[in-house]
């Protein structure tokens, strides 16, 4: 288990200060100056030495990322966009971060502004985050107020932060639909290449980053990325905020090392599973667009990018959603479905129109009223959406229900068998026998 | 994607008060200049906020004016972004109740049945002493604390059927009610005592850290002799 001291958002749960003074104690503002002397290529070598992958959901490498900005600021000024649209549903972390440690935020906007070449940073917080919005702007002002950033700030790097909200749309967590939505248009994905280090916010070089990532950046410095890098598992490094929810007894957001296994994560800091081990049915262990694990197969796996991903799963946001054999599993993915239905933005077809089409076909298969032939006609659908749209969603609304069917078809399958051979409801059968 | 209309009933004019369009310009000013769309949801939101919780035809047009954009493009953006509302809301509380899967594997349907018994069989509707309205949401990433509602600002977190009915007893009559964890519980910590951030020594005075540095490259005459 990590130790306490090993930990970086010590004020996750808010019991101290979150204010400037506050984070000072923690060790926040320390050294800062100094990092951003040692220049541009220094820190970012030490996110790349340090292992980091982004804590948004892709897991790709960040200090890899924050080198694909241009060496040279040319005409148009370099951005960081911070994607606080923290919507994927299970996620609940960086809504910590940004009410209890905003300050490591901040001070991550400016370390990673520094070492991108970024004068100015924009955090994108989802636009139900009031009370969150409040505190991360109390924070920046703050940080203003004592000169941390600004112009001619104390520590020599000139920064502007600009807290920006949405209005409640999940594909603005998409990272060229929030800069589309920071524009000021509705949040629809752009074609890549150009990717965003080349043409992003406003047409400039923009970097995009998922709060937790930036947050650890400046403790990374701190400790030093070997520090970092030494708690883990290879290629999974570092510390991660788990968010535990469903069927635990004690749900909770917690940071844990990454590669902690399931079995350990779910006993220690969440009081184990609703009615025992024996109860649990499902997981899915990275928010709902990755696909569920069956109980067995992910009680003793570690919760990392890579072994997650050898399930035919992921790590994602670390948004344990825990099932336990009460489950409708058809229904909490037909939920999931109407999720992606709701929140598809419209733009590409196979996604516009495939959404609201599984939705329907797997509310019927949650009552059985279904035939079972289209069962692998939906698996069929769903692979028909799968890449063939602009952006993830389209992926991310197949996994689920391919995760549904290839370990739980014969869920599936009974449900249908029931609902025929049950003569007394409104179904197929009793229209077919009155017939 | 859902399918939003303006609503039939549309008032006449909308203009911000003094503060709020001080505090637009300030808005305005963050943004590059000729960006100025780039302020259209902030905008959006507070006029919203001053239109007694929803947006109307006149509120698009005065952003739209304001931020010198085509009607069309903020009309857009104001029926893409579920958050505003198109049409009048609960003047005491609009219920969001949270209704995906995290939620809904807690409870969130029963909480949904309280709104339909107590505010309107369906939503968006206001309740008939105008006091209420309710819908159901999409994820409002507080799952740790399912299942919850949103009201206006606040969140009302780990709710039971029951303390859902409290709620709205409480805010009908104008009692003063308690945001978060409805349980004995502190925002997203765990319920019943911490698990992690229990050593003291974390808090007492200034805490510093010192690097923890690479171990130094191997000496020259260790390194692999060159193949002959």
């Amino acid at each position: 288990m990590l130790a306490d001291k090993d930990r970086i958002f010590t004020n996750i749960y808010g019991f101290h200060d979150w204010g400037l003074e506050g984070a000072r104690k923690r060790g926040c503002w320390s050294g800062t100056k100094g990092f951003i002397e040692k220049g541009r290529d220094w820190m970012v070598n030490e996110v790349k030495a340090s292992g980091l992958r982004g804590r948004g959901g892709a897991g790709f490498p960040t200090g890899l990322k924050w080198s694909f900005m241009p060496k040279v600021i040319g005409e148009r000024p370099h951005y960081l966009v911070v994607n606080a649209d923290e919507s994927e549903p299970g996620t609940c972390k960086d809504r910590e971060i940004l009410r209890h440690e905003p300050h490591l935020l901040v001070e991550g906007c400016l370390l990673a502004g520094a070492a991108m070449g970024c004068h100015t940073a924009f955090i994108y917080v989802r636009g139900e985050f009031i009370r969150e919005r409040e505190h991360l702007q109390a924070a920046v002002d703050q940080a203003y107020e004592a000169r941390l950033i600004g112009k001619n700030n104390v520590n020599g790097w000139d920064f502007d932060i600009v807290v920006h909200h949405g209005a409640g749309a999940y594909i603005c967590g998409e990272e060229t639909a929030m800069l589309e939505s920071l524009e000021g248009k509705k949040g629809q994905p752009r074609m890549k290449p150009p990717f965003p280090a080349n043409v992003g916010l406003y047409g400039a070089p923009t970097t995009v980053n998922n709060v937790e990532s930036i947050a650890v950046a400046g403790t990374i410095m701190r400790r030093g990325a070997t520090w970092f890098n030494s708690i883990g598992r290879p290629n999974n490094a570092g510390t991660k905020l788990f968010c535990i929810s469903g069927h635990v007894n004690r749900p909770c957001v917690v940071e844990e090392e990454l590669g902690i296994p399931f079995r350990e994560l779910i006993e220690r800091h969440a009081g184990g599973v609703r009615g025992g081990w024996d109860n649990l049915l499902a997981v899915i262990p990275g928010g709902s667009s990755v696909r569920m694990v069956p109980a067995a197969q992910i009680i003793d796996t570690p919760m990392d990018f890579d072994s997650l991903s050898k399930l035919r799963s992921g790590l994602g946001t670390a948004a344990v959603i825990v099932m336990d054999k009460s489950t409708d599993l058809i229904k909490a993915i037909a939920r999931l479905a109407y999720f992606y239905k709701h929140e598809s933005c419209g733009q590409c077809t196979p996604c516009r129109e495939g959404t609201g089409w599984m939705w329907r076909v797997m509310t019927r298969m949650a009552e059985g009223r279904a035939e079972k032939r289209e069962i692998d006609m939906l698996l069929d659908v769903t692979k028909q959406i799968e890449g063939h749209t602009i952006c993830a969603l389209g992926d991310a609304a197949a996994w689920p229900i391919q995760g549904l069917i290839a370990h739980f078809r014969h869920v599936i399958e009974e449900r249908i068998d029931q609902y025929a051979a049950n003569p007394d409801h409104d179904g197929a059968v009793r229209r077919i026998a009155a017939e | 994607m859902s399918v939003r209309r303006l609503h039939s009933v549309q008032p006449d004019s909308f203009a911000f008060n003094a503060e709020n369009l001080a505090w637009a310009k300030a808005t305005i000013a963050k943004y590059p200049a000729g960006k100025q769309a780039s302020a259209v949801i902030p905008l959006l939101w507070r006029a919203q906020e001053q239109n007694d919780n929803w947006v109307s035809k006149p509120v698009i047009e005065y952003v739209a004016n304001m931020l010198d954009m085509a009607y069309i493009r903020v009309l857009e953006v104001a029926t893409f972004y579920t958050m505003f509302q198109l049409q009048p809301v609960g003047r005491v509380a609009h219920i969001q109740v949270c209704g995906t899967t995290p939620c809904m594997l807690r409870g969130a349907e029963a909480l949904k049945k309280v709104c339909q018994n107590r505010i309107h069989s369906e939503p968006h509707h206001v309740s008939a002493d105008g006091k209420f309205s309710w819908e159901e949401v999409e994820c409002l990433g507080a799952c740790v604390n399912a299942p919850m509602v949103q009201i206006f600002k606040d969140t009302y977190e780990d709710l039971t059927p029951t303390s859902l009915e409290q709620l709205i007893d409480d805010l009908a009559q104008g009692r003063k009610v308690k945001v978060g964890p409805q349980i004995e519980r502190h925002h997203a910590s765990p319920e019943g005592g911490l698990t992690t951030l229990t050593d003291p020594s974390l808090y007492e005075g200034q805490r510093t850290f010192t690097r923890v540095e690479p171990p130094p490259p191997p000496p020259a005459d260790s390194a692999v002799p060159p193949k002959t």
